[in-house]
């Protein structure tokens, strides 16, 4: 009898986990044809806030970038929707790719900046970052300077014919953009890029002293994340179809938010936003009528589940259950065959 | 003659900076905390000023010896309670956890005091100036200046000529160790918080005093702060100072360009400091 061992890149759980996603899928495109207008658009959010902290988690939790900022980039995509439609006529969709462009292209500079801070003090770095942003789009008048500006109605119209075409295909961008972004950090996790992120934020020193370049990598997964928030951005307020630097820029809505969606959910890891998402959304629908009450709890769940259980929701699940849903490892098997 | 009148109170509005950055300063230099919290911290010890203000009607000065002593007693309890739990290599929990209680401290203002602007009334002395030359000086400003100076001063005796002190930098410089020597972490970072949030009382109250405030500034506070203590240089509190001074100076001359730069100046000042010292201008240790 001999023993062949094979290294495996997957596991029957996420073999199961794929055909569940894959049919969940394509229920959720279906979305339009069987959800009613406010489910639709609830769900359209929900899919942008699982883009965002998918992202963030990218960020803080694989390239140790931990940024209370991304709203610059939410923000900046947003105006560059309308700034892009508005003053060079371009169609809606163009535009949203070309803000994310354009967002990565700013966040070079923005990078080679706030680089030069460390740790926390980065952290408040990127805040800065965003608050200039607020500051510089509230004094574009074309804009609307600090109040704000819609989308006009000539540029609504041209994206599809009547309002529940429109509405659709708002929610298949919001859908697309989620499954774009959970699906590209996935493959760059497991790129040759991904291992040597994996590796720099379990021990920076021993990962250079391997001959990984610590600042390009952390660099380029900067500029990736902000363009893609950036598109994320455009979205969001391609749904509110109304942009002010306030919303635009708001630290609560785009990053406090965020960073509880992951850290409840899991941070570093693929699965982690997705459930943190969840548990966001349903903490959010079962308490808004608290108000304010609501948002205290949320404050407190995420205090709580960081002192008492850093790994998040899934981070518990994968402990208990060995369980891994995005196969981002090797494993060692053994073969039956004799 | 605008300008000189603009770097005059320039300097005057950065005391108040300064007086936001050394409890955030001081934190950071012991337990190398940075806490998000910080700026509502300013604003609740405002809403205290407020409350006692009115509850006894006193003058918000007078108030200081009702708000000092409570958000001493609540830095203690809250960094004993919490944020003890918090420290380590990691620097996600500390910042997480401070950005929980952000939320919360707002949000439960927002419950108590609504949305709606306050101001604590201070009397004569809101209006009162002095002439210098041919220059105006407001008194409250004057006020607040020479209060910085005073706590800074005060903070500086207390790190390098106290036994507190002593506890302060030998726990900074190395916790096991001063465990060793009989000094309990716990309890000696309980103290930094409680005189950083007793620093930030006095901040409260002279914003509250000075502008108008409602539950959301707190943001805004904390990165003023923030930036003052980047500008002087880790650790140094008289380089805070000097940082706060650049950062109010780089406001009120931007202001006098067009008013709608004011915070955008101060902003771009920082970032090109940042630019050129990225370490600030007189830094003490390293981040």
């Amino acid at each position: 009898m001999s023993t062949d061992i094979r290294i495996s890149r997957t596991s029957n759980a996420a073999k199961v986990a794929a055909v569940l996603g894959a049919l969940i899928v394509v229920i959720l495109i279906a979305a339009p044809y069987w959800a009613g207008r406010a489910d639709l658009r609830l769900m359209g959010e929900i899919f942008l806030y699982l883009a965002l902290a998918s992202l963030w988690n990218l960020l803080a939790g694989y390239a140790g970038l931990v940024s209370v900022g991304q709203q610059a980039y939410v923000g900046f995509g947003g105006y560059m929707l309308f700034a892009l439609t508005i003053f060079s006529g371009l169609p809606p969709l163009v535009a949203i790719a070309l803000a994310g462009l354009l967002g990565a292209l700013i966040s070079i500079p923005v990078a080679a900046l706030i680089f030069r801070l460390r740790g926390a003090y980065f952290a408040i770095g990127t805040w800065v970052m965003a608050e200039v942003f607020r500051l510089v789009f509230a004094q574009v008048s074309a804009l609307g300077g600090g109040s704000g500006t819609s989308l006009p109605t000539d540029i609504v119209r041209s994206m599809a014919d009547g309002r529940s075409a429109r509405e659709a295909l708002s929610y298949w961008l919001a859908l697309g953009a989620a499954l774009i972004v959970v699906t590209a950090v996935y493959l760059l996790l497991r790129s040759r890029k991904g291992l040597a992120l994996t590796a720099i934020r379990d021990n920076e020193l021993a990962s250079a002293s391997l001959g990984i370049d610590i600042w390009r990598t952390k660099f380029f997964v900067y500029v990736v994340t902000s363009g893609l928030t950036a598109i994320v951005g455009a979205l969001i307020f391609l749904q509110k179809l109304r942009i002010s630097p306030d919303a635009a820029f708001s630290v609560n809505d785009w990053t406090a938010f965020v960073i509880f969606i992951v850290v409840i959910g899991g941070i570093g890891t693929i699965e982690g936003p997705i459930i943190g998402t969840i548990v966001f959304f349903l903490l959010r629908e079962t308490l808004a009528d608290l108000g304010t009450i609501y948002l205290m709890v949320l404050g407190l769940v995420a205090i709580v589940v960081m002192l008492k259980a850093p790994q998040g929701v899934w981070g518990f699940i994968r402990h208990r259950f060995d369980l891994q849903l995005f196969p981002l490892g090797y494993r060692v098997e053994r073969s039956k065959d004799s | 003659m605008d300008f000189v009148n603009a770097l005059v109170q320039g300097t005057l509005l950065g005391g108040l900076y300064a007086l936001f950055a050394a409890g955030l300063s001081l934190i950071f230099g012991v337990m190398r905390l940075v806490n998000i919290a910080h700026g509502d911290l300013i604003v609740l010890a405002a809403y205290l000023g407020l409350t006692t203000t009115v509850a006894l009607g006193v003058h918000p000065l007078v108030a200081l010896i009702v708000v000092v002593p409570a958000m001493a007693g609540i830095g203690y309890v809250l960094q004993r309670a919490v944020l003890n739990h918090t420290l380590g290599d990691d620097i996600l929990p500390p910042l997480l956890v401070t950005f929980g209680l952000s939320v919360i401290i707002q949000n439960a203002l927002l419950e108590g005091y609504s949305a709606d602007p306050q101001k604590m009334d201070a009397g004569a002395l809101e209006t009162a100036s002095v002439a210098l030359g041919p220059l105006s000086l407001g008194v409250l400003p004057l006020l607040t200046f020479a209060i910085a100076v005073a706590v800074i001063a005060g903070l500086q005796w207390c790190f390098y000529r106290t036994p507190l002190g002593r506890a302060f930098r030998a726990t900074s410089d190395n916790q096991d160790i001063a465990q060793l020597m009989g000094l309990n972490k716990r309890h000696v970072f309980g103290l930094a918080m409680a005189l950083a949030l007793a620093v930030t009382a006095v901040a409260g109250i002279l914003l509250g005093i000075r502008t108008s405030f409602d539950p959301s500034v707190g943001g805004g506070r904390l990165i003023f702060g923030f930036e003052a203590v980047i500008i002087g240089g880790l650790g140094n509190l008289w380089g805070t100072l000097v940082g706060g001074v650049i950062l109010g100076v780089a406001q009120t001359v931007g202001a006098t360009i067009n008013p709608g730069w004011q915070l955008l100046a101060g902003h771009i000042a920082f970032l090109v400091i940042l630019a050129v010292r990225p370490n600030g201008l007189f830094p003490r240790i390293s981040a």
